[in-house]
């Protein structure tokens, strides 16, 4: 039945809107940086980002850009897995990036955290996904351009949660085909509903990619509504397996992946909780590491202190941003002796 | 018809699983007995900003189908063969619809145009299909008792052949009309009748006073050219400003007090100062005395503030949201607790950042099947949709419900309550300058930031000063939108910091009247420029702009030097910022629209010319007795259905649907243990990542005690939020000098209408006189544990009314308390630890079974209310306090309902232990022992290595009943008899069986729909 809507209500058409798009300058005709620099989750300096970022970094710094506005809200506990990490994490608004203030190329690792961007109302992380790869700047340039060119220059990109979504959605990962499209989604809960509980994961232990080297298992929260991974396709299924970038699992207490519910809180396809691309560059997970920095965190704490009491106080999701800061430091000190090995 | 206007449907492809059209088919045969066959759910977004016919497509394809999920249909409604009916729920013109402005954002993004997202351009619909034919009467009750509500939706339903569509006006001018309201000269009759007709919420006296203030200024208002009776705004504004809500006058009333049973008789002159107020300055007194400086601001802001350390303050404020919640109980809900989130965040200059959430319900029994009065909702439809408005308004800002309480009663099936709690932390200096202060100089801005205007929550203040009847206003129902609120939040942290901004309030109640009548205040006056004023819609007339109570916005008071700055950083972040005047200190509010003048009041009037109250109050003792029982009890039965029962059953299902740990800061949880099932008493959340302090969170509320004694109950509440942060190892305050352990505890009163009417309110005298019982209550137990108060509200008429029935709430006072904790590390969870470890019960049981849910469960209510003996309850609380500092504590439960034999079997849940005890031979009743309430209990485990020191410690204070075992099997025995033997996952399985997981469900996968 193909009948064309009916419109009862008249209305007023509407105006485009026009938003200021000129600079924004005081008297003096100065361009006003607007930034805010974060010293410590939680607190922040009110330090023009241009003077703190520039000098002050070692050559052995790491430095992680943490996105946050439009309803991002796990953007401290994000930046204080960095600072326990030993790397320097800087939080800004998108915006901030998006006109060109704070430029993605100054930093390591390229972070998307959890929360509600835009409220989730057309599908957790599209409207953000959106942003990244239809907004232009001055230039004409999007951010999905310079993030491409971020990940071609071996740097590296995490999403947690609403993160995880927005990689997702932007095709970001898996990007089996090379050429960011999405390929499979992350959906509504087999359960129809938000969750907020712990899970075990197994890591796949063919994924390459640094953030989960030397990680078997590990426990974390989920708090999310829209986590099931759905894949389109046998032959995208097939792919992503062969490759290995369903690098985490839900299991259930023996640590053998499972589908059952609340073990996989979802009902994700492959019982998966987090993918990789195929450089292992890009790393997205539905579970939330960085709420679980400390032994504290834990639901269990106090019973596995009084067990033992020499349990060490940090917790399971510190080990992936030590991971991933100790492989950008690696890196970067591994530079010269690739060079004379390459002489050689 | 509107050529501009395009149609895009969003549907799921064929083979995808429709959850949501399952879950109404589901609901619609189970709570309405309608056969609806199968139901497909479908999105629609009307778009009216002109775009080509390529642009739409694409749009469509690439910013809201996913690829995976959804097909798309363009300018129809496609639908499967087999459908016969449809339902279309759209919003009311006005209404917040955040997935239209997301979707819009997406078209700007997209065609990469400045599209102004602040006037809707996209309205989102949903669009469901039936499978069955119903008829249209069917389809309607359907749609407004499951997919929507008539105050906020807008439905159309029929035979799919016809399906209309509706899409609310965008936005527009106002309509500049302002009349005059006659009073000078009105009769007492034609003065109430005004007042009612209008929603004034006046009552005669003080209609008389408006009445007789217009008329002696008749001259000044001639000269200065204004009209001699009132203008609507006017009036608008003295009735808000005067609102119970806004001015608490029966707290401030004069109460003359008669104890009929032994004839005493006294004076209150004022609830609020004389049990509140003095109290706490009583308290701060001894606490300066001894060195504790850290009551910074009490009562005198939109939250209280305490100083955690040199650095920072806490902030803490418990609202209500009652009834807006009992006729939309999500967005009810959802503006609770948004709107309870400003009061911190607009503390002093503002920008607190928040810290945690906590929510205390009291609803009717959700398992009602009676007949329903006018206009009420089903108690279930009210728990269902307060807990999704909270679980919304949790979870999209980004702050987390760290615990709550629920409590189920008959006599909130009418106005359920919703409390909402948020804990802030705010630096001490802000930019410079001390953040907890307000300070406003003549000249300065007048800034609104945040949502529009629209007539959403008109009446709001005045119409939560009186009953619930069925005729009540659709216009007092406002939604609130999570994200707007969370980008203003972002952007008022940031400008405060920067020193952009003088001081903030909030928009709640009242509206601009309200947030902008208070803060002039300080520099003694205000223009108010209301063209300025930014709508959702047009038609609203000046009185509506100024007194509508449309959310998410705050007022700031900026330098005009500042300006310049502010509106750049608004822009960058967002955030719309309107100047819409300033300050003056000429002693008037003056309020314009387009230059003419629309209100002029004199500000001393405004707030000091409310006529104070003169209330009666007659207390008599209830007659109550304690029932008869069967002597030969199944005790491991009656602890089974204990469990089971709807008041101390697992709220699984509710908190895991709440995010309780985002910011990555929660160390006590609602649940814990490996299990995850093991309920605790308060949650501990910590302030940073550098520090290990933190603070301590809890409930205190019993309202079934009231019916045999509100003193009691009052008492009883406050010592039960107590002894929950004792449990998890908080310190009462001022033990040593200053030691800096701040307390920071919330009253919350809701009450039915106490005010005394021989024909509708007759037995008001007698539960005025329990409001004043538990206000003594309340400054006896501030006095006996030097806890201070800190902010607080008073909600007083929870009652609803409809074909000549009135239901009315218990006498409910919930105290909201907070504490800090030095170390979170050294805090301690309920449940047991480790086999062998050693059980004791610390205080004393008294045959007190009076209100207890033991008795409840016969149907009964006794007589022996529990008492709280204050000295002795100090004393243990400040023993357990060095105990733990020794760690001399592995486990720590408080008892509260159910008793003992309910506190030993939820400390089993967290890893299957179970528990061997054997109950002391003392002069108490078998029963008495296991379920009786008696406060300041707890039951606690030691480990065998510590048991010296600890018996050394607490002497006869801690009762020795046992051992942990490792066996899962709780057994309890009593002169030698087993009298309770079970498996602990038998019980813990009772638990969490229980009613209210059953009704909102266990969150299994859905069985797929091929």
């Amino acid at each position: 039945m193909e009948e064309q809507p009916k419109l009862p209500d008249l209305n007023t058409p509407p105006r485009p809107q026009h938003d200021h798009t000129a600079p924004i300058t005081d008297a003096d005709g100065s361009l006003h940086v607007l930034g805010f620099k974060s010293v410590d989750a939680g607190h922040e300096s009110t330090e023009p980002l241009g003077h703190s970022a520039e000098g002050t970094a070692a050559k052995q710094t790491v430095r992680a850009l943490i996105l946050t506005g439009f309803g991002i809200n796990c953007e401290e506990e994000f930046a204080a897995a960095y600072k326990l990490a030993g790397a320097e994490p800087t939080i800004v608004h998108l915006n901030q990036v998006l006109h060109g203030h704070v430029s993605i190329h100054d930093y390591d690792i390229l972070n998307f955290p959890g929360g509600f961007s835009f409220g989730d109302d057309l599908g957790s992380g599209v409207v953000l996904a959106n942003k990244l790869r239809y907004r232009k700047n001055a230039e004409g340039r999007t951010l999905l351009d310079d993030i491409k060119q971020f990940i071609a220059n071996g740097k590296f990109v995490m999403g947690i949660c609403n993160g995880f979504q927005v990689l997702v959605k932007l095709g970001l990962l898996p990007n089996l085909s090379g050429n960011v499209t999405p390929e499979v989604t992350l959906t509504h809960n087999a359960s129809g509903r938000y969750e907020d509980r712990w899970v075990r994961l197994k890591v796949n232990p063919k994924s390459n990619s640094p953030f989960l080297k030397g990680i078997d298992s590990m426990e974390v929260p989920v708090r999310h509504g829209e986590g099931r991974l759905i894949i389109k396709g046998e032959e995208t299924l097939a792919e992503i397996e062969a490759r290995a970038l369903n690098c985490l699992a839900y299991t259930d207490f023996d640590g053998s992946p499972t589908d059952v519910y609340p073990h996989n809180p979802n009902g994700a396809d492959l019982n998966c909780a987090g993918l990789t691309d195929t450089t292992g560059q890009v790393f997205g997970l539905m579970p939330h590491p960085e709420a679980f920095l400390s032994l504290y965190n834990h639901p269990d704490w106090a019973r596995r202190k009084r067990q033992n009491p020499s349990l060490s106080e940090e917790g399971d999701g510190l080990r992936l941003f030590r991971n991933i800061v100790e492989h950008v430091q690696s890196q970067a000190a591994a530079v010269p002796q690739e060079a004379s090995q390459f002489s050689s | 018809m509107d050529s501009t206007q395009r149609t895009i449907q969003l549907l799921l492809k064929p083979g995808q699983h429709d959850g949501e059209g399952q879950r109404v088919a589901e609901a619609a045969q189970r709570h309405l007995g309608l056969s609806t066959g199968r139901v497909q759910s479908t999105a629609l977004y009307t778009v009216r900003y002109p775009v080509s016919d390529e642009q739409l497509r694409d749009f469509a394809t690439h910013c809201l189908q996913d690829p995976v999920l959804n097909d798309v249909a363009l300018d129809e409604f496609r639908h499967g063969s087999e459908y016969k009916s449809y339902i279309l729920v759209a919003k009311l013109p006005g209404v917040t619809d955040d997935e239209g402005i997301s979707a819009q954002n997406a078209l700007g993004d997209f065609l990469n145009q400045p599209l102004d997202i602040h006037t809707q351009h996209i309205f989102s619909k949903r669009l469901y299909f039936l499978e069955h034919e119903l008829p249209e009467s069917s389809l309607r009750r359907l749609a407004e008792d499951l997919l929507g509500n008539k105050m906020i939706n807008r439905f159309e339903v029929g035979p799919i052949a016809q399906i209309r569509d509706y899409t609310p006006r965008p936005g527009g001018g106002a309509e500049s009309i302002t009349n005059t309201v006659r009073l000078v000269g009105l009769s007492d009759e034609e003065l109430v009748k005004l007042s009612k007709d209008n929603l004034y919420a006046l009552n005669l006296e003080e209609m008389r006073a408006v009445r007789d203030h217009y008329t002696s200024i008749a001259e000044e208002r001639q000269a200065a050219g204004l009209p001699q009776d009132p203008t609507d705004c006017e009036l608008e504004i003295v009735a808000q400003t005067w609102s119970e809500h806004c001015k608490h006058k029966e707290f401030s009333a004069v109460i003359k007090y008669k104890d009929a049973d032994t004839g005493e008789e006294f004076e209150v002159d004022s609830l609020f100062k004389t049990y509140i107020k003095n109290a706490t300055s009583e308290v701060d007194r001894q606490l300066r005395a001894n060195g504790n400086d850290w009551l910074i601001k009490v009562f005198s802001d939109n939250a209280g503030a305490v100083r955690i350390n040199p650095e920072s303050l806490f902030v803490w404020k418990v609202e209500t949201h009652n009834s807006p919640s009992a006729i939309d109980p999500y967005g009810g809900a959802i503006t609770g607790i948004l709107g309870n989130n400003r009061d911190p965040l607009a503390t002093g200059i503002g920008g607190a950042r928040l810290l945690f959430n906590t929510n205390v319900l009291c609803f009717g029994n959700p398992e009602f099947n009676g007949t329903l009065l006018s206009n009420q909702l089903h108690p279930r439809r009210i728990f269902e949709g307060v807990r999704k408005g909270i679980e919304d308004g949790g979870n999209k800002s980004g702050v987390p419900t760290v615990n709550g309480a629920i409590v189920f009663d008959d006599r909130y099936a009418g106005k359920p309550l919703v409390y909402c709690g948020t804990g802030a932390v705010m630096p001490m200096q802000l930019a410079g300058l001390d953040s907890w202060e307000k300070n406003i100089d003549a000249q300065d801005r007048i800034i609104m930031a945040g949502g529009r205007v629209g007539k959403d929550g008109i009446h709001g203040a005045t119409f939560s000063s009186i009953e619930l009847d069925e005729t009540s206003p659709a216009t007092a129902v406002q939604i609130g939108s999570p994200i707007t609120q969370k980008l203003a939040m972002d952007f008022l942290i940031l400008a405060t910091r920067r020193g952009l901004i003088k001081c903030s309030t909030d928009n709640g109640a009242g509206g601009l009247s309200s947030s902008i009548g208070e803060l002039a205040t300080i520099s003694g006056g205000a223009v108010v420029e209301l063209e300025k004023v930014p709508l959702k819609y047009p038609g609203l007339r000046p009185w509506e702009i100024f007194v509508s109570e449309s959310q998410e916005r705050f007022s700031l008071a900026v330098e005009p030097s500042k300006m310049a700055e502010l509106m750049a950083l608004g822009q960058e972040m967002e955030v719309e910022l309107t100047d819409i005047g300033y300050f003056t200190s000429d002693g008037s509010l003056d309020v314009r629209f387009d230059g003419e003048s629309v209100a002029r009041i004199d500000m001393e009037f405004l707030h000091n010319g409310v006529p104070r109250k003169v209330l009666e109050a007659e207390w008599s003792q209830p007659t109550a007795q304690e029932p008869a029982l069967l002597a030969d009890l199944d005790y491991t039965d009656v602890l089974s259905r204990l469990l089971g029962s709807l008041n101390i059953c697992s709220r699984e299902s509710v908190i895991r649907q709440y995010d309780h740990e985002v910011k990555g800061r929660t160390i006590i949880k609602p649940l814990m243990g490996a299990t995850g099932q093991a309920p605790q008493d308060a949650a501990v959340v910590r302030f940073n990542f550098e520090s290990w302090e933190g603070v301590a969170v809890s409930n205190g509320i019993l309202p079934r005690f009231g019916d045999l004694d509100a003193y009691h109950m009052s008492a009883g509440a406050f010592d039960e939020a107590v002894r929950q942060i004792v449990a998890v190892g908080g310190k009462l305050p001022n033990l040593s000098y200053g030691d800096g352990n701040f307390w920071s505890v919330n009253d919350n009163f809701c009450v039915p209408d106490s005010v005394y009417d021989p024909a509708t309110n007759p037995d008001g005298k007698l539960k005025l006189a329990k409001l004043v019982r538990m206000c003594q209550a309340l400054r006896d137990a501030t006095a006996a544990y030097c806890i201070p108060l800190t902010s607080g509200k008073d909600s007083m008429k929870n009652d609803f009314k409809a074909d000549g029935v009135k239901i009315s709430v218990p006498p409910t006072v919930l105290y909201s308390m907070t504490a800090k904790i030095e170390d979170v590390r050294r805090t301690i969870t309920s449940d047991f630890k480790q086999a062998d470890d050693v059980v004791y019960l610390l205080g004393e049981t008294y045959d007190e079974l009076g209100g207890s849910e033991f008795y409840q469960l016969f149907g009964e209510l006794g007589a022996n209310v529990p008492k709280v003996r204050f000295e002795e309850a100090k004393a243990l609380y400040t023993l357990m306090g060095e105990a733990n500092e020794k760690g001399l504590i592995q486990s720590c439960h408080d008892l509260s309902d159910g008793g003992l034999a309910v506190g030993l079997a939820e400390a089993t849940f967290g890893h299957g232990f179970g528990a061997d005890v054997e109950l002391p031979a003392t002069g108490l009743g078998l029963s008495a022992q296991l379920f009786s309430e008696s406060h300041s209990r707890f039951v606690a485990t030691v480990a065998p290595e510590d048991v010296v020191a600890f018996e050394q410690r607490f002497g006869t204070r801690a009762t020795r009943l046992g051992v942990v075992t490792q066996d899962g099997q709780l057994t309890v025995r009593h002169g030698g008899q087993t009298v309770i033997s079970a498996s602990t996952a038998a019980l813990r399985h009772e638990w969490t069986n229980g009613p209210v997981n059953r009704l909102i469900g266990f969150g299994q996968h859905e069985a797929a729909q091929s």
